[in-house]
């Protein structure tokens, strides 16, 4: 299928060289392009006035050497990545089909949507780059010590042996479901938004690891293949193309695109400070609002993720009832994402929407809850997420949403095994959160020896730290530079504070979970000699 | 309560509160009545039979035979378990490259090994309905348009435009030249929705057709390429009945057209799935395959919307990849969808029935037009009412598939055993006699309305090559000693 391929789109990757020619002949230059290049054809030309065409012969005598303004300057060697060039400018994708049209075609390029085009032209975030720096030179104790430590994906290793182990056990008839069930059971179409037993199963779980406290009704759960859809679905059914969702920030860096990407959903990102231990202020909730309102934009609900991601945070009972009233008074949703709920390893107490809504008769209809496996059970894999809405309409629409986005059903049946054993269960969360706790200090205490200070977590699987001090400018290209030595010189790919909208410089969102306790060292070491070299530039 | 739940109500998006779900429907309906009601041979005799889903079933065991033997795939030994850390935790939009290489095999597999895929194209999405709104996100913008030539499934209209905004414009076939598509209907389409203001994106085809399970020949490929290639629009071939193909002629797919034409390989995407050639729409894998660079790279960072789990990922990645297993499940599977079909309408022909002449997909589009009343959308609606209500078959009218004539409906016949079949073989019998009273009825009544159906039925008979010959009722197996034909109005209006 080689000749499939389109022409080489380096060619095509035209980086507005510009400045070349000095500004002020460009300027004049400019409305004149059409004609000089033959594109605004001859009845343009004729438009034109004569003493423009009198003082364009007067310009191209004098400065004959000069060649025509910048139509392709597609020079490749403009193309030289340095280490330190990570974002890729934005490319023009719309020649590259050019060269393959059919002489008989009808001309013009071939377009895709605009949602299309908005991501080939955007580049990659620093975010996309980190990772595929780990994808491309992974860090591997004994087969590649300098590779690139991942410190950026919120996935936890820490417990998967203990569900392997249930899998030996159990797992014989978890897939197949025994004789009584059969093939027919797995493989046929089943419920789009969730096996039954699934939903059950999911509810205990989500009770267990809430504390208990809460009773979760399996009627109200909407099953997708992930948190991801499940947060889509949510902004698909609760806003309009052109509405806006206000989420604290800092948020985590894939929620623009769970949320803004296909639905034309608006994110207003609602500034939270380190003054406030990074605690959302209703103040601040309150200006955000109304500054959408002045921009015309109409908000559709608030977005939280409780425990914070990637501050680690809780919202204490009271913030939650303070932001209730506001939706109320509003008149607007909340989607609260708890998806890292049982993955807690502070003192603090974890407070569930659902807890808060329980205790109220009136308003349930705003709230909606996203919840998911990848996390507190650390199967990101299975792509078993949840919706758990009070609002019928909502739970309507979104069932019919799943058929884009359901889970497979042999590993529905697999979860649904795992899931009701409960015993299992207990201890498997137990131990989860004693060594997410482990791992958490040590690796705490790690940046505290190296002076780097993180805010109190007490969930979730990475911790917010304070690099600020690390940093040559007190700004968003401080703290780029930092993120490219720490990515490029430290093989280290952590995620900067700017990817998640946090609006001080110098924070760094570092996800410890995916590593072993051996390879704390091996970070601390590389981090502290990045801080030395810092040190002794300033 | 109920008032805050309709203020509330109010406060939800258009998609979520308007009907583009398109769930109020006769096709959903049947479904409906199914679900209220459904057959069991021995504890439900007389509920519905459940003919408007196109699963296949018939070649479960294989499959299941196949999972018995191989544990480890799914990791239910000791040793497939060793497997499990890696896969639980693999979120990677790409997919496994072991899955992505095998479902390129066993696309090629589907398509008679005559063409190769590259695993590098492979796009993994929620099942084919999530396969077709992907492609639409990425190759179009809220108020474009697709042409597609009807009839055609019904959830497409959900499917292709509900969440991404975008519309169909159909391109009306019919049972002049048994439901082909010609260059000039599409032209026509293309030139009205252009005269409308409709921007056109593409092209949508069903290759093998649902519901009409026919195959594309060739030529119409080849017309159709060069249709989309002059107006530089896209084509997006649904393919997910390749390997339902039982009978002459062969499949052609698009990738074998292309391969031999001048074209911009940059307009042509493919959407795939599992779900009817293995029969696997549990496991929602979906597929898109496009030749066109960004699409595979945008359509990538979609697949986070509906990532096939990694546990069946690795499954799928060990079945396919057993060549043996994927030869012999095709053959198997070829060989039995061909009895059924053979079986079921042969029994329609007993009843003097007929129907499109296929030779692919799960299902048979049956003529029923001389059994309603009136010929329009309506009619057929009075007669469907009857089949799903009193003769208790879900079957699809044809409107649901927005075909233009009326009185074609959609049985699908490969999600039961044999004794099913018979059963719902029977009613269908019965339904011909209960109709045929009711005709007899109002010929008395009217006999110039017997005369229009008849010249009706003569044209519809053309569909059918023995009838084209001429030996319509004449042929032996249609006067079985059990059938009413002989004595129906229409029979003696043919002869």
């Amino acid at each position: 299928m080689t000749r499939t391929r389109p022409a080489d789109p380096s060619t095509n990757r035209s980086k507005s060289t510009g400045g070349g020619g000095g500004t002020t002949v460009m300027r004049v230059i400019v409305p004149l392009q059409g004609v000089v290049q033959g594109r605004g054809g001859l009845v343009l030309g004729s438009l034109i006035p004569c003493a423009l065409f009198y003082f364009l012969q007067l310009y191209l005598k004098r400065h004959r050497s000069n060649p025509n303004p910048p139509t392709p300057p597609p020079s490749p060697e403009s193309e030289s990545e340095q280490a330190g060039q990570l974002v890729e400018l934005p490319v023009l994708p719309r020649s590259l089909s050019r060269a393959l049209l059919s002489p008989r075609g009808a001309g013009g390029p071939v377009y895709v949507s605009g949602r299309a085009n908005s991501v080939l032209k955007g580049g990659e975030s620093p975010y996309d780059v980190g990772l595929r720096k780990v994808a491309e030179d992974p860090y591997d104790e004994l087969g590649n010590q300098n590779g690139v430590i991942q410190l950026g994906l919120d996935e936890n290793k820490l417990s998967l042996d203990l569900v392997g182990d249930w899998l030996v056990d159990n797992a014989k008839d978890a897939i197949l479901g025994g004789d009584e069930l059969g093939i027919s059971g797995i493989v046929c179409y089943q419920p789009l938004d969730g096996l039954m037993e699934l939903k059950v199963a999911v509810a205990g779980f989500m009770s267990q690891v809430m504390g208990k406290s809460v009773f979760f009704d399996p009627s109200q759960i909407v099953l997708t293949a992930g948190a991801t859809p499940a947060i889509e679905i949510l902004s698909f059914c609760l806003a309009d193309s052109g509405n806006a969702f206000l989420v604290p920030a800092p948020y985590y860096p894939g929620l623009d695109r769970d949320v803004k990407w296909r639905t034309g959903v608006e994110i207003i990102p609602v500034p939270c400070r380190s003054a406030d231990k990074f605690n959302l202020s209703i103040t601040a909730l309150d200006r955000a609002f109304n500054q959408a309102k002045k921009r015309g934009l109409k908000v559709r609900g608030i977005i939280i993720s409780n425990p914070s991601n990637p501050v680690g945070s809780l919202y204490s009972r009271e913030s939650l009832y303070n932001l209730l009233d506001f939706a109320r008074e509003k008149n607007i949703h909340i989607i609260s994402n708890e998806i890292f709920s049982g993955s807690m390893h502070g003192s603090e107490e974890f407070v569930s929407m659902a807890e808060i809504v329980e205790s109220e008769d009136l308003d349930r209809n705003r709230v909606h809850i996203v919840y998911g496996l990848s996390k507190d059970l650390s199967l990101p894999g299975f792509r078993a997420g949840a919706i758990y809405s009070y609002n019928k309409n909502v739970l309507a629409a979104a069932k019919k949403l799943t058929r884009f986005s359901s889970i497979s059903s042999p590993s529905q049946r697999l979860l649904i095994s795992m899931l009701s054993d409960t015993k299992f269960i207990r201890k498997f969360i137990d131990t989860s959160r004693e060594r997410l706790r482990a791992m958490y200090l040590k690796f705490v205490t790690g940046l505290n020896q190296l002076g780097i200070e993180c805010t109190k977590s007490n969930g979730g699987f990475s911790c917010w730290a304070d690099m600020s001090g690390l940093i040559r400018s007190y700004s968003e290209k401080g703290e780029f530079e930092l993120w490219d030595r720490l990515l490029n010189v430290a093989k280290l790919n952590v995620t900067p504070g700017s990817s998640c909208h946090c609006i001080e410089p110098g924070w760094f969102r570092f996800c410890f979970t995916t590593l072993t306790e051996k390879d704390i060292p091996v970070v601390m070491e590389r981090i502290r000699k990045i801080s030395e070299t810092c040190k002794s530039h300033s | 309560m109920a008032s805050s739940a309709s203020k509330n109500s109010l406060l939800l998006s258009k998609i979520a509160t308007n009907e583009k779900h398109g769930e109020n429907s006769p096709y959903f309906n049947g479904w409906k009545a199914y679900d209220q009601n459904p057959f069991h041979p021995t504890e439900n005799p007389e509920g519905v039979i459940q003919m408007g889903l196109a699963e296949n079933q018939l070649s479960f065991d294989l499959v299941e035979e196949w999972i018995r033997k191989n544990p480890k795939a799914s990791f239910c030994t000791a040793e497939g378990v060793e497997k499990f850390r890696s896969v639980a935790n693999f979120q990677d939009y790409h997919g496994f490259p072991e899955f992505r290489q095998a479902i390129a095999t066993f696309m090629s597999k589907a398509r008679g090994g005559r063409v190769t895929f590259d695993p590098d194209r492979v796009v993994m999405s929620g099942g084919a309905t999530g396969a077709n709104e992907l492609v639409m996100f990425c190759l179009a913008d809220p108020g474009d348009a697709f042409l597609i030539p009807s009839p055609y499934y019904p959830a497409y209209y959900r499917d292709l435009g509900w969440r991404t905004g975008v519309q169909i414009v159909p391109v009306d076939c019919d049972s002049s030249n048994n439901f082909k598509i010609t260059k000039e209907a599409v032209e026509a389409a293309y030139e009205k929705a252009k005269n409308n203001n409709i921007k056109v994106k593409g092209l949508i085809i069903t290759n093998p057709s649902n519901p009409l399970g026919t195959t594309l020949d060739k030529d119409t490929l080849e017309s159709l390429v060069t249709f989309i290639n002059q107006k530089n629009i896209h084509l997006v071939c649904d393919e997910i009945y390749a390997a339902t193909v039982f009978s002459s002629p062969k499949y052609t797919c698009i990738t074998q057209v292309i391969q031999d034409m001048d074209c911009n390989p940059n307009l042509i995407h493919i959407v795939y799935s599992l779900s009817k050639d293995m029969g696997f729409p549990g496991l929602r894998v979906g597929i898109v395959y496009s030749y066109n660079d960004d699409v595979v790279n945008i359509g990538r960072k979609m697949s986070s919307f509906g990532l096939v789990s990694s546990q069946t990922q690795h499954m799928l990645a060990s079945m396919l990849s057993d060549e043996d297993f994927v030869e012999k499940f095709l053959a198997t599977s070829s060989k039995r969808l061909a009895k059924r079909h053979r079986v079921f309408t042969k029994g329609l022909e007993e009843v003097g029935i007929s129907y499109l002449k296929s030779n692919a997909g799960l299902f048979c589009w049956m003529d029923l037009r001389r059994l309603l009343k009136d010929q329009t959308l309506d009619g057929e609606m009075v007669l469907w009412r009857v089949i799903v209500n009193e003769v208790k078959l879900n079957v699809s009218p044809g409107s649901s598939f927005k075909c233009v004539e009326p009185g074609w409906f959609r049985v699908c016949f490969a999600n039961m055993d044999d004794d099913t079949v018979e059963v719902a073989l029977k009613r269908i019998r019965a339904l011909v006699g209960q109709e045929k009273k009711a005709q007899e009825q109002a010929q008395v009544k009217s006999t110039k309305k017997r005369w229009q159906s008849n010249l009706r039925l003569s044209f519809s008979s053309s569909t059918r090559r023995f009838e084209q010959e001429g030996v319509s009722v004449k042929s032996p197996h249609m006067m079985s000693p059990h059938s009413p034909m002989p004595h129906t109005p229409f029979v003696r209006a043919i002869t």
